[in-house]
């Protein structure tokens, strides 16, 4: 049951970050259709090419939901290349917790849009890292 | 009381057939609550498949020697075992197929091609499976016909009879219902739409996957063209499932697949066809999965199908009270005044936790059991509005103390999510 640590709990139930975002830069949706997770990321990125804020909204397990208050804390104030270079490994140390294979969709939901958000607010195609997530 | 205990079954004793029920899982021990997904599978089927294997494994229907004819017997002996077991009139009306999704596919495209035409009306339900839909949806788009769903009523728990009604003044040209859901648990009176269908010239395809593990079924009865099944959830091995087929309805209609095995003669530029069911079995069939399936009604009959139904009735009336006591879990389906239009599937949610949270946790504590949209996303997702449900299913293995585990299992859900 390490799954649930306290401070997936924690992060579950008192999310960071999240909310809706006016005049975002970009934001997008994503989901899980087998499970029912969605959520929107909103990113704010300023001329430096920082991510100058972040929010998300939506709804799904605790996995995702914690994993998406982590993730968000995190990129805050992160280059779009330090943003576009994560991955599943970071996501892990990051959350503290082996999603294992039957929840790994949960835990990269929110890596996933935001990276996925990162390219197409650049304009750029998705490198294959970002398409496996 | 003492007429009771000779009514139920021995579940104890079913329990030693089935050797994965004394493993574990997470160190616990194996408590397994998704039987709608895949049924277990006893001792008896195991062996009666590695026996093939051992002694007897050659190819049917062509070999001159003693093996080869013992498996072409058991294999046909299998059909018409199950023929006896849905009492389909002949063994000629069994096809095998690899599951019921293959069955209802094998229709949509032979019948279907064949007799839907533009304009025409497809009607299922809002209770169906995705291998009860998306075969329908494509026969729809192929055809230029329309598909329509037969409301659910305002509980949200069966066919809504008026809809029904109105449906079938649209004169579908096949009606295609489940007999039991998946999800909701309801058994659907098959006989009473089989009936309103012929009145209006439609064809009938019921989809028996939950519920020919589970009840006795009469497709004579119930008078519908086309009945499907799964090897897999009645005891039986993965990778076998039936269509049954009215004769005159499947000796009208062109084969899908073609080859050895399903032709009469070939010459070098015409054939005849077999005779029924071969005609729809292309190639080698998957003759240890018959062979296992037989032994698997052998099973079920030898438990009785009464009583597996009473059995998991009871599971189900016990499972519903457990549940409506704990704080927060909302049941869906019909409640307590419905179980004898119940079968052994209850969903649930629990208010404010994820149901793959709430299948997590029930991992844990080495009991398996369903989160998510159980293939039914017109179902969970539109008609009932919600992402995702948490599923117990049950069968002839499973028990009250069982359930017991289950409710235990919520309250640490609750604990975790200090709710
Ligand atoms: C009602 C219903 N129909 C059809 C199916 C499809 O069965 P299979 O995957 O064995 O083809 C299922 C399986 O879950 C089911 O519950």
């Amino acid at each position: 049951m390490d799954l649930y640590a306290e401070e997936i709990i924690s992060h579950y139930e008192h999310p960071h970050n999240k909310g809706k975002m006016d005049n975002a830069s970009i934001s997008l949706h994503r989901d899980n259709p087998t499970c029912g997770d969605e959520m929107t990321i909103y990113l704010n990125v300023d001329k430096d090419g920082k991510v100058s804020d972040v929010k998300f909204e939506g709804s799904g397990c605790a996995i995702s939901m914690a994993s998406a208050s982590m993730m968000t804390d995190f990129v805050k104030g992160k280059s779009l290349g330090e943003v576009e270079s994560m991955g599943v490994k970071e996501l892990v140390e990051l959350i503290g917790i082996d999603p294992g294979p039957a929840r790994l969709k949960c835990a990269t939901l929110s890596l996933r849009a935001i990276k996925e958000a990162t390219f197409i607010y650049e304009h750029k195609p998705m490198d294959s890292s970002t398409k496996s997530l | 009381m003492m007429q009771m205990a000779h009514e139920d079954i021995d579940v104890e004793r079913i329990r030693r057939d089935f050797p994965i029920l004394g493993t574990t899982m997470n160190g616990k021990p194996l408590i397994y609550l998704d039987s709608a997904a895949t049924s277990q599978k006893p001792i008896q089927v195991i062996d009666a498949i590695s026996n093939y294997y051992k002694e007897y494994n050659a190819n049917i229907h062509r070999g001159i020697y003693q093996i080869s004819e013992r498996a072409t017997s058991e294999y046909i002996e299998s059909k018409e075992k199950l023929a006896r077991f849905i009492n389909a009139r002949e063994m000629a009306e069994i096809v095998y197929t690899r599951n019921a999704t293959e069955s209802i596919n094998v229709v949509a495209l032979t019948w279907g091609n064949e007799n839907v035409k533009k304009g025409d009306h497809i009607l299922i339900s809002d209770m169906e499976h995705h291998s009860n839909i998306v075969p329908w949806m494509l026969l729809a788009e192929r055809k230029g016909a329309t598909l329509d769903y037969i409301k659910l009523d305002g509980a949200k728990a069966e066919l809504d009879v008026q809809n029904l009604g109105e449906q079938m003044a649209k004169k579908p040209k096949i009606v295609a219902v489940t007999q039991a859901s998946n999800v909701l648990g309801t058994i659907n009176d098959v006989k009473t739409v089989t009936k309103m269908a012929h009145e209006v010239g439609a064809k009938v395809l019921v989809d028996g996957a939950q519920s020919a593990p589970h009840m006795k079924v009469d497709v004579r009865d119930i008078d519908c063209d086309f009945f499907v099944l799964s090897g897999h959830k009645m005891l039986g091995p993965t990778g076998i499932g039936a269509l049954y087929g009215k004769r005159e309805i499947l000796e009208a209609t062109e084969p899908l697949l073609s080859g050895g095995d399903m032709i009469r003669s070939v010459h070098h530029h015409e054939h005849t066809w077999n005779d029924l069911p071969w005609k729809f079995e292309a190639g080698t069939s998957d003759i240890a999965g018959g062979i296992g399936l037989s032994a698997a009604i052998d099973y079920l009959n030898g438990v009785g199908m009464e009583k597996v139904r009473s059995h998991e009735k009871k599971l189900v009336r016990y499972v519903i009270e457990r549940l409506s006591q704990v704080k927060g879990v909302q049941i869906f389906g019909l409640g307590q005044d419905g179980i004898d239009k119940r079968c052994g599937v209850v969903a649930f949610k629990l208010e404010n936790i994820h149901p793959h949270d709430v299948a997590q946790i029930f991992d844990s504590e080495g009991i398996a059991i369903r989160a998510g949209h159980h293939c039914a996303m017109p179902l969970v997702t539109e008609t009932l509005g919600e992402g995702a449900l948490s599923r117990l299913s049950f069968y002839i293995y499973n028990t009250e103390s069982e359930v017991d585990a289950a409710i235990a299992a919520i309250e640490t859900v609750r604990r975790t999510f200090k709710v």
